[in-house]
């Protein structure tokens, strides 16, 4: 049984940016700043990159919501060794309110549409850190979950997933077709060759809008302010353990 | 809250962070409402402005491989002298082995800019290191480019994956400058050739395997210079001492000592008597690549020094906030532009087979290594004492770019070389 897989990806200012407060404090500054695929995504699509090298898998679709430079961001994935691409046309306002329940409902309807038997996605985006994807749309779907993996097999029509929980390392075993999201230590995402980069110049890129697959995009919630977190203020020094767990005490701390 | 700090080290996003200038937009992530983003090709003090969506993609993956596999190690390649052949295989197996070389052989096939822009991004991760790899692309370029069928085959597939390393052998202990003058002879015996003489000032000289020797096969002047291939390992190939050097410490360099050394004749590159022209069309790119390597030197102790200034208080302000800072680094800044721009142009002369190719490129070559070398001491004095340890890495930049002056052509013989064509007119 050979996978159609489909992978999100989503582009997001990049990791090592020193991120800055928007001056109306609704958002935070994008213009002029560098972006990159979220790392988790692209975790994502080694991952079933490797599945398609396997001979698990047999397409990789690369899908991104937003504008235009989100396309950039799908490239990085065809050059990493996805097959095509499709683009949800998102425009840059509209991208600012975009919520992971609309993401959900696009990615449900062009799993649907495509046939897809395995949707990747990475676990949260560091932008927004919402971590609910996935499951989102795997509830969608009616599919199986399996989130925070850090390694995945495939058994009989099964994938047998190890998760990355509170307590430990969990295995579970999910039917396909399912939702599977993509924790930090599933593999270590391998740089595009240049081959490869100008070979994924000619890989196709599908774009549409939202509205194609009869999803609405208004936004449920409202940012109403948006702050950087609060200047590290003074410690104070104690003399000894009596003195600590008096001032934590005091604190309310314990 | 956005907060990035959630990635740890084990995701191959090391934790030296990658370096962006805030306050130079990229047009093309400028998004007007009911406007179309239209791609500008603008050249900035981003490196990245205005190029395409793939030269983004190619500059970006150089970027990941030197932040990732070069700059956590360019300090101690340089102290412990390491030629880092694991490092270099890996940037081989990315493509970064015969960038410009065709893809018959196993080459890349990109263009002159692309490589530019890729030698200035992984010179940001060790200069020494990528001037050397531009130094082996070089060799790559001048074999698959002269060579004929037989020796393409034979040695493209292993130069582009960098299973051999090669080196450039004009320069000898009594020709430097006057290099039409050179004196290593190559006698013909029979089906050979017997080469006697010696080379000095050799990048990698020792450690490679392949030799791309220019010798004298006829008589005096260019027309009696030929090309000849020389593996290391043949008898009569010896080395000097490695030479302790001011910078380019992670290449070693070595006189290349012929002493009736026989080689096959048919390891002529190219046809006896080209050999002069042949090393000077490599010459050519060659100054684009080194010229490269500076801009991206320059481009890191830029970034440095704007980093230090924003955070080193003294008089109970950050030093940015003083006039003579900003305006040095103003002029740091404009003349990284201005270079970049000629490096560029001149990358696209070369590629487009200009007629003015041979004067653009020295000029690049002159103008940006020389105003880079300027930046990166700026930014050093900017550190204050700081830049002067080794903790820091613009006094590395600083030695290696230095010798960026006198190497492939010192930047007098650019000015004879513009001249030439200044006064044809």
């Amino acid at each position: 049984m050979s996978l159609k897989v489909l992978v999100g990806v989503k582009r997001v200012i990049d990791y090592a940016v020193k991120i800055r407060v928007r001056p109306d404090k609704l958002g935070v500054v994008t213009d002029g700043v560098k972006h990159s695929m979220n790392p988790f995504d692209e975790i994502a699509i080694e991952e079933a990159v490797r599945l398609k090298e396997k001979k698990i898998a047999k397409e990789v679709i690369a899908v991104s919501c937003g504008p235009a430079q989100a396309q950039e961001t799908i490239r990085t994935a065809l050059a990493m060794g996805a097959d095509r691409g499709i683009h949800v046309e998102v425009p840059a306002k509209e991208m600012e309110k975009l919520e992971p329940l609309h993401v959900s409902k696009i990615l449900a309807k062009l799993v649907e549409k495509e046939g897809g038997d395995l949707l990747i996605v990475g676990k949260q985006a560091i932008d927004d850190d919402t971590n609910a994807t996935a499951q989102m749309t795997a509830s969608l779907l009616n599919w199986p979950q399996a989130t925070f993996a850090s390694e995945i097999k495939k058994t009989d029509g099964e994938l047998e997933v190890t998760r990355e929980i509170d307590g430990g390392l969990e295995s579970i075993k999910v039917k396909l077709p399912a939702v599977v999201s993509a924790d930090l230590r599933l593999n270590e995402p391998r740089y595009a060759t240049l081959p490869n980069i100008m070979k994924a110049k000619k890989k196709k890129i599908q774009k549409m809008k939202p509205g194609d697959l009869s999803v609405d995009v208004t936004p449920h919630l409202e940012v109403v302010e948006v702050l950087d977190p609060p200047v590290r203020e003074a410690g104070i020094k104690v003399d000894d353990v009596e003195g600590l767990v008096t001032k934590l005490k005091e604190a309310g701390r314990i | 809250m956005f907060v990035a700090a959630l990635i740890t080290k084990q995701v191959r996003h090391a934790a030296t962070g990658r370096r962006i200038l805030q306050g130079f937009q990229r047009q093309s992530d400028r998004n007007k409402v009911g406007t179309v983003a239209v791609r500008s090709f603008i050249t900035s003090v981003d490196p990245s402005h205005g190029l395409t969506e793939e030269q983004i993609a190619i500059q970006q993956l150089a970027i990941d491989f030197a932040r990732n596999e070069m700059m956590p190690n360019m300090a101690m390649w340089d102290e412990k002298e390491m030629f880092p052949v694991e490092t270099m295989r890996a940037a081989a197996n990315l493509g970064f082995g015969a960038i410009y070389a065709q893809e018959e052989f196993g080459g890349t096939g990109l263009s002159r800019l692309d490589a530019s822009l890729i030698f200035e991004a992984l010179s940001q991760g060790c200069t020494s290191t990528t001037a050397y790899i531009s130094i082996h692309n070089m060799c790559a370029w001048m074999i698959d480019t002269f060579g004929n069928e037989s020796q393409r085959e034979k040695w493209i597939p292993l130069l582009a994956g960098m299973e051999k390393f090669a080196s450039y052998c004009l320069t000898e202990p009594g020709s430097g400058s006057d290099a039409v003058s050179l004196s290593t002879s190559a006698k013909r015996d029979g089906d050979d050739l017997i080469l006697n003489g010696s080379k000095a000032f050799i990048s990698g000289g020792g450690d490679t395997d392949v030799y791309l020797v220019m010798c004298r096969t006829g008589s005096a002047g260019p027309k009696g210079i030929s090309c000849v291939l020389v593996e290391k390992g043949t008898p009569g190939l010896h080395f000097g001492k490695k030479e302790k050097k001011v910078g380019w410490n992670s290449q070693p360099t070595r006189m290349v000592i012929f002493e009736d050394c026989r080689v096959p004749a048919t390891n002529i590159i190219g046809k006896e008597g080209q050999g002069f022209n042949i090393a000077m069309k490599g010459l050519n790119g060659g100054r684009i690549n080194i010229a490269s390597c500076s801009l991206g030197a320059a481009q890191a102790s830029l970034q440095a020094a704007i980093d230090h200034v924003k955070v080193r208080k003294q008089f109970g302000k950050p030093l940015a906030s003083f006039q003579n800072s900003q305006f040095r680094l103003a002029e740091m800044a404009t003349e990284l532009v201005a270079s970049r721009l000629l490096v560029r142009n001149a990358a696209r002369a070369l590629d487009n087979d200009d007629l003015d190719t041979v004067p653009l490129c020295s000029m690049a070559k002159y103008y940006a290594t020389e105003k880079c070398f300027n930046i990166i001491n700026e930014a050093l004095q900017l550190h204050g004492g700081y830049g002067y340890l080794k903790d820091y890495s613009v006094q590395q930049y600083l030695r290696d770019t230095r010798v960026h002056m006198i190497l492939e052509g010192t930047n007098e013989v650019m000015r004879l070389l513009i001249a030439r064509k200044v006064l044809s007119d």
